[in-house]
């Protein structure tokens, strides 16, 4: 089948504003979007730029807006798409080129957050024990990808780009609730700031957009009721 | 620019992370061109073997031995022993750095079968690979990173190295380009690591990340440094048909069975203690036969992984990532229908060669090349000889990685920084205003995809003379056509057509590298297996490849070196049976 791609491209070395290119190409309907992607920058403009790397959903490079939504490229298949499709950078981050977005700071959110094991007890000579319902506790927030997905499709991000943002609360998380860690006054203190998880207008839009299927506004809300109470066990 | 430290790394997967973690009183770069948590070990499914012992009875020798069989005895025994033993103290390193096992009731780490892992010497399948779910890689490089950040490692995020730096006999440096300014760096150091991975690109079907295209292995290629064992390539027997993706082995080590179009689980034939969960190698062979004897899926060439007797629980719990690769890519539902899959290129055995330190050494004789360290896929110790048992990827990189760093830190400490060779950057500013002015009209992507079909068509699962020598050819055409690439691109600001054609340009010389070891060696072991030559031959090619490059850009040297075996009847070069 032909399928029509709309791209939003900018170069900052050539264009003074982003403007919109479009492309139609063959594609079969169980292609990825990547491949779409590809196929024009193999066969019709060179110059067409976007990040990608493992193409199966688990390495977070080619997070964009697709269609309006934050998606993997890799995962949305032309089937979900249809003959049009429209492909932008994601909102929320300065564009470096076309699709490529600066993920700096993001990862320097990510690392605000402590996002390590922090332990003060000596190690065993083995491994530490955790029951299944204890490493249960955390398991949704460690199959993040960084990819950035939600954090480009929060408002609260679009009005206010200091604050952390859901990935890094994920993050956060996945530690706050882990048996093995002693780190967590230290976690809230950080996220009980002001531009900590206090800005989370629970929209919804991150849980949507994350292409591992994390709960990210629930998770987000845990973080806040472990704040407010002052303990993680408290559900 | 140029700038100075003490250790470069070039690779921010779990081999390099692993090394860096090892210096934290020196000053160390990073670099990578993706940001670290995009690295193809984070792609790894299954999970690391260790003889914990935790559910069953189990010995590190049993691993070792599981380890030399499983490479077809290619493999350097001193360094499968140091495999399996390290492999325990590292597990328990990896836990308490953070790293979420899969836990048993008791609270300990859990394991499961995997392909090859056997009790007692080959008796039965045994419980040794730690898991976490089906993405252990991903946990790996996630709680490698994140250690990385807690010891406030230096990252070049973006950067992809050109070139390696040598001068008075030691490795001094890399040339790196950042991608997102198009300017060109040098990087001097005593001591260089590469940790950059394989080059599973090669193959139009492939389980590898497009930033698995040789990098490393070419760079040192083209410096004069050999290629050891490149003939070793792992096709893995369960890739998702046409696409590639992998399917887990962690599928049947819960139990998951390969099926073919006659409705028959085929392995039990051809294997029968271990069936399904025989070696890689083995299964792909199999999988390949039964193809060529038409009982494929309706004729055609792929057959079923099933695993529908594993129940709902068992699939969601322990298997959900795959579940969802097959569900997504092919619509597949694995609870209850069987998953078409095929052989997909997956893993590089050979590599730079290297010490049991990850030191490089450059002959037959192991003389090293001082300041300069290789680990993880692009390197060969040779700890996977001629096929890499699963799991063992993961140990391996944190086994070697670390002796790596562990050895980098006592040579920073001896030696001093060897001045620059003089005109250090022209070699890699060649090459990129090469690509950048070219008026020559041919096409990157043409070249990629004739070399993806040729190496799928002609150095796969089975080889011979005739299919290795068109091979050869076919390559050797287009080392010239892509002296003729011509770019749309010409800009500085992340110019990634730039950086697919000089990617391009190392995928070709690993692919050259691979074809002639091929061809060169005129025998069956483990992965490399010669339809003209279909038995092993321990009188004549006990021995490891070593691959020099030529003058020409497709033309090379040849020369041996002998396994390292130890003195232990256990180990002896015997028939592969399971």
């Amino acid at each position: 089948m032909k399928v029509t791609l709309r791209i939003k491209r900018f170069d900052p070395d050539k264009d003074a504003k982003p403007y919109w290119a479009e492309y139609t190409v063959e594609a079969s309907p169980v292609d990825r979007l990547l491949d779409a992607l590809n196929t024009i920058k193999w066969t019709i403009d060179g110059t067409l730029t976007f990040r990608r790397s493992c193409a199966h959903g688990v390495c977070g490079s080619d997070a964009m807006r697709i269609n309006g939504r934050n998606r993997l490229a890799c995962k949305v298949l032309i089937r979900d798409v249809g003959e049009k499709v429209t492909v932008e950078p994601m909102l929320g981050f300065p564009v470096i080129k076309d699709l490529v977005v600066d993920m700096d700071p993001f990862f320097r959110k990510y690392e605000s957050v402590k996002p390590y094991l922090i332990t003060y007890d000596n190690e065993p000579g083995t491994e530490r024990l955790q029951s299944p319902e204890e490493r249960a506790r955390y398991d949704e927030g460690t199959k993040c990808i960084l990819c950035g997905a939600c954090t480009g499709s929060c408002p609260s991000i679009w009005g206010n780009p200091d604050w952390v943002g859901p990935a890094a609360i994920v993050n956060a998380h996945r530690f706050i609730f882990d048996s093995r860690d002693q780190g967590t006054a230290e976690r809230l203190a950080i996220l009980g700031q002001r531009n900590g998880v206090w800005r989370c207008r629970t929209i919804f839009n991150c849980s949507d957009a994350c292409p591992r299927g994390i709960p990210v506004t629930d998770l987000i809300e845990q973080v806040k009721r472990a704040i407010v109470y002052g303990d993680r066990n408290i559900d | 620019m140029y700038q100075k430290f003490d250790v470069v790394i070039v690779g921010a997967g779990g081999a390099g992370l692993m090394a860096a973690m090892q210096l934290p009183n020196a000053s160390v770069a990073v670099l990578s061109k993706v940001y670290p948590t995009r690295s193809h070990t984070g792609a790894a499914q299954g999970g690391v073997a260790a003889a914990l012992g935790n559910l069953e009875e189990d010995h590190w020798k049993w691993h070792m031995y599981d380890t030399v069989k499983g490479g077809d005895y290619l493999v350097d025994q001193p360094a499968a022993e140091i495999l399996a033993r390290d492999a325990i103290d590292a597990i328990y390193e990896l836990e308490h750095r953070g790293l979420p096992f899969n836990r048993t009731p008791d609270g300990r780490i859990d394991q499961r079968r995997f392909g090859g892992h056997t009790r007692n010497y080959g008796e039965a399948p045994v419980r040794r690979s730690c898991y976490a779910a089906d993405r252990t890689g991903h946990m790996l490089l996630q709680t490698m990173y994140q250690n990385a950040i807690k010891n406030q490692v230096r990252f070049f995020n973006e950067f992809l190295a050109l070139d390696l730096l040598i001068n008075e006999g030691r490795v001094c440096g890399v040339v790196a380009l950042e991608i997102r300014t198009g300017e060109i760096h040098t990087f001097h150091a005593k001591a260089v690591l590469f940790a950059t991975g394989g080059y599973g690109r090669a193959w139009r079907v492939t389980s590898n990340a497009f930033a698995c295209m040789g990098d490393g292995m070419a760079i040192a290629y083209r410096r004069g440094i050999p290629l050891e064992d490149m003939e070793m390539y792992q096709f893995h027997p369960t890739g998702l048909y046409k696409v590639g993706v992998l399917l887990s082995e962690g599928a049947r080590g819960e139990g998951a069975r390969l099926l073919n179009g006659k409705g028959e689980y085929f392995m039990e034939r051809y294997m029968p203690t271990l069936k399904d969960l025989a070696p890689r190698d083995i299964v792909s062979r199999c999988i390949i036969k039964e193809i060529k004897e038409g009982r494929g899926v309706n004729g055609e060439d792929y057959v079923y992984l099933d695993l529908r007797h594993l129940g709902e629980k068992v699939i969601t719990e322990k298997l959900p990532d795959i579940t969802e690769f097959a569900r997504n890519y092919l619509g597949v539902e694995p609870i209850r229908e069987p998953v078409p899959i095929q052989p997909t290129a997956h893993y590089a055995m050979g590599g730079i060669p290297t010490d049991n330190d990850g030191r490089v050494v450059i002959d037959s004789k192991w003389t090293p090349l001082p300041g300069f360290y290789a680990a993880g896929e692009v390197a060969c110790v040779s700890v996977h000889g001629a096929n890499r048992l699963g799991t063992n990827s993961l140990v391996d990189l944190i086994v070697f990685g670390r002796r790596a760093g562990k050895h980098m830190a006592r040579f920073i400490a001896e030696n001093d920084h060897v001045p620059l060779p003089s005109h250090h950057e022209d070699f890699a500013r060649e090459m990129v205003d090469h690509l950048l002015t070219s008026k020559g009209g041919e096409s990157a992507a043409r070249i990629r995809n004739e070399l993806q079909g040729e190496m799928l068509e002609n150095v796969f699962v089975e080889r011979q003379e005739k299919g290795l020598q068109h091979a050869m050819d076919t390559i050797a055409g287009l080392q010239e056509a892509y002296k003729k690439v011509q770019l749309q691109d010409k800009g500085k600001t992340f110019n990634t057509e730039l950086v697919e054609a000089i990617e391009l340009g190392f995928l070709l010389d690993c692919a050259a590298a691979t074809v002639h070891g091929a061809l060169a060696r005129k025998e069956s072991r483990g992965a490399h297996y010669r339809l003209d030559y279909p038995e092993r031959d321990d009188v004549n090619w006990l021995k490891h490849t070593l691959i020099y490059k030529g003058d020409g850009a497709c033309e090379a040297r040849l020369d041996y070196k002998d396994v390292i075996l130890i003195d232990d009847p256990i180990f002896k070069p015997k028939e592969r049976k399971y």
